[in-house]
């Protein structure tokens, strides 16, 4: 081994370090910024070694820098541009439409390979080159159909049709006669072609019979799944740096995975295997004939101001309508008047875990007034008023019964507090596609309102209210 | 079974455990984060797009290292921008926190 390869190899034993420590990091708040910076720098490395490895072992046809740079120059600058510019609720289908093209990367480096060695393809390259395309194209078009579902471009109930099962089991025979094709010595290109459409529509049918509240923890696992394409693509082009990387990133996002599934009590597998929403489930309603009892602004907000303790529940209508502000502004009225205020954050609110942390964050809502749903569900039965914003299948009691889509799923016990506001838009059920029980309670209060408007009214009725 | 092949299976299966272990009680808070830098790490395939760049040597290889090179660089540089976005309102928080507690 020539100095120049044995500093390679230890400068990529650098990156992979850097991307385990950062990740490491990323654990704990307090330590989280420093972890993604490492895994920055660690990134830096890996590439500039590479480039190094470009201009020293290979012969680089001028050509190929030009397309290497201009690629990089659309591809770069237009992540980053997203990136910047996206608003935070899009956050979580940017992150799949980011992990979509890198899945779509990994199979394409797969692709190449094969393209080029076609005549010559040595043994070890087949069984990880089917598994890069296989993993790789799949989390392609699944992580575009997550992303559509979260940006409402596709249905978010989940599709399923007649036959779909048939299709399935069409398809998946299909993509096994071809995989085995390639795997017994075709040096066919067609052949890996037709692999791939097959695989792409295989990646939407897996995702679109899932619900679109299930969509987190989808793309978590289709993130785990890039990463293993990434290993795979590492053993195709044997290149250490990709297979250290992404196993990382494919063991890591697995544990992710299952710790978002617990979160919301449910099983990777019941998500993946769909239902969740579907028709058949919808299960038994609740208190038939019940009616809602919609209240102003102004009588919510002597409620609000006249409590000595607020618990507000936040969900996606609040990040939906951008109103993180007007909650803030709202709370700090409150707390003048000696009102306790607290936030009661479920995991899963919003589109993605931590989505109202983050959100609030934004706003500056002070850390220690944002509580998990352990800790401040044993003080609803202590709450004047729990203010619902936006929040839907996280504080439906029905989760409580078996036989719904949301069973199982541990909720925010708001409907124990001893009254409830709720700020929506209108009466449609949540993702779940199921009505809300705790709307008919004979103790809650509908504002029926978009959240930054809501918020704001509710406001300057409480300012209109103390005369300041 | 190549000594390369091997090598290349032990640091996978190596790689496997230490991600499974690095990952451990994180507070719900940062499982968007974390999911988001982990997604940014996997932009490491770009150094696959490189080289077959470096590799390609006909119209059909210097499109696919094109397209390549455009879906892993979205995803490196996109990756870690989303990433480091998200963790400055952790970092944003803390400050304002703390000058409330001066008051």
């Amino acid at each position: 081994m020539s100095t120049f390869d044995s500093v390679v190899a230890l400068l990529y034993l650098l990156a992979a370090i850097g991307f385990v420590v950062g990740l490491h990091l990323m654990n704990s708040p307090a330590t989280a910024v420093r972890g993604n910076r490492i895994s920055t720098v660690a990134m830096a490395i890996a590439v500039a070694v590479t480039l190094a490895v470009m201009a020293n072992d290979y012969h680089v046809h001028p050509a190929g820098w030009a397309v290497l740079a201009a690629g990089t120059a659309i591809g770069g600058g237009g992540g980053l541009r997203v990136a910047r510019r996206v608003k935070l609720t899009d956050i979580p289908q940017l992150v799949s439409l980011f992990n979509a093209v890198g899945g779509g990367a990994a199979a394409l480096v797969a692709v190449n390979d094969f393209v080029r060695l076609s005549p010559h393809i040595p043994t070890r390259a087949d069984v990880t080159t089917v598994l890069d395309v296989v993993i790789g194209v799949v989390t392609f078009t699944g992580s575009i159909v997550a992303a559509g579902k979260l940006q409402g471009l596709v249905s978010g109930a989940p599709v399923v049709w007649k036959g779909s099962r048939a299709t399935n089991g069409v398809l998946g025979a299909a993509a096994l006669g071809l995989a085995a094709y390639i795997l017994s010595g075709s040096q066919n290109v067609a052949v890996l072609g037709a692999l791939c459409a097959v695989l792409a529509v295989i990646g939407v049918l897996l995702v679109l019979p899932i619900g679109g509240a299930d969509m987190p923890v989808v793309i978590s696992l289709l993130n785990a799944f890039t990463g293993t394409a990434v290993a795979m693509a590492g053993f195709v082009i044997e290149n250490s740096g990709l297979i250290i990387a992404g196993a990382l990133v494919g063991a890591s996002g697995t544990i992710l995975t299952k710790l978002m599934a617990d979160a919301m009590n449910r099983s990777v597998l019941a998500i993946i295997a769909g239902g969740f929403g579907t028709g058949e489930a919808a299960g038994p309603v609740g208190p038939g004939g019940a009616s809602v009892q919609p209240i102003q602004a102004d009588d919510a907000a002597i409620q609000l101001a006249y409590a000595s303790k607020v618990v507000i529940v936040p969900g996606y209508g609040l990040a939906a309508a951008q109103a993180q502000h007007e909650v803030r502004a709202l709370a700090d009225l409150l707390e003048e008047r000696g009102v306790e205020v607290s936030y009661a954050i479920h995991p899963v609110a919003g589109r993605m875990p931590g989505h109202m942390n983050v959100l609030l964050a934004e706003a500056n809502v002070p850390y220690p007034q944002l509580k998990e749903m352990s800790d401040i569900n044993p003080e609803f039965p202590l709450t004047d008023v729990a203010l619902v914003i936006g929040a839907n299948d996280v504080v439906n009691p029905a989760a409580r019964r078996p036989g719904t889509p949301i069973s199982g799923m541990p909720i925010l016990d708001v409907d124990q507090a001893r009254s409830v506001i709720v700020i929506k838009r209108s009466m449609s059920a949540g993702y779940s596609g199921i009505d809300n029980e705790l709307y008919t309670d004979p103790k809650t209060h509908m504002l029926f309102a978009d959240a930054k408007a809501g918020l704001a009214d509710l406001a300057s009725a409480v300012k209109a209210l103390v005369g300041t | 079974m190549s000594a390369s092949l091997l090598s290349d299976i032990s640091i996978f299966v190596l790689s496997l455990l230490v991600g499974f272990e690095v990952i451990s009680k994180v507070p719900a808070t940062l499982h968007t984060p974390l999911m988001s830098a982990a997604n940014s790490i996997h932009g490491i395939v770009f150094v696959g797009a490189m080289l077959a760049a470096a590799t390609a040597n006909d119209a059909l290889g210097y499109a696919l290292a094109f397209v390549t090179a455009v879906f892993a660089s979205a995803n490196l540089v996109g990756g870690y921008a989303v990433t480091d976005r998200m963790l400055q309102m952790f970092k944003a928080k803390r400050a304002p926190a703390a000058k409330d507690d001066r008051r």
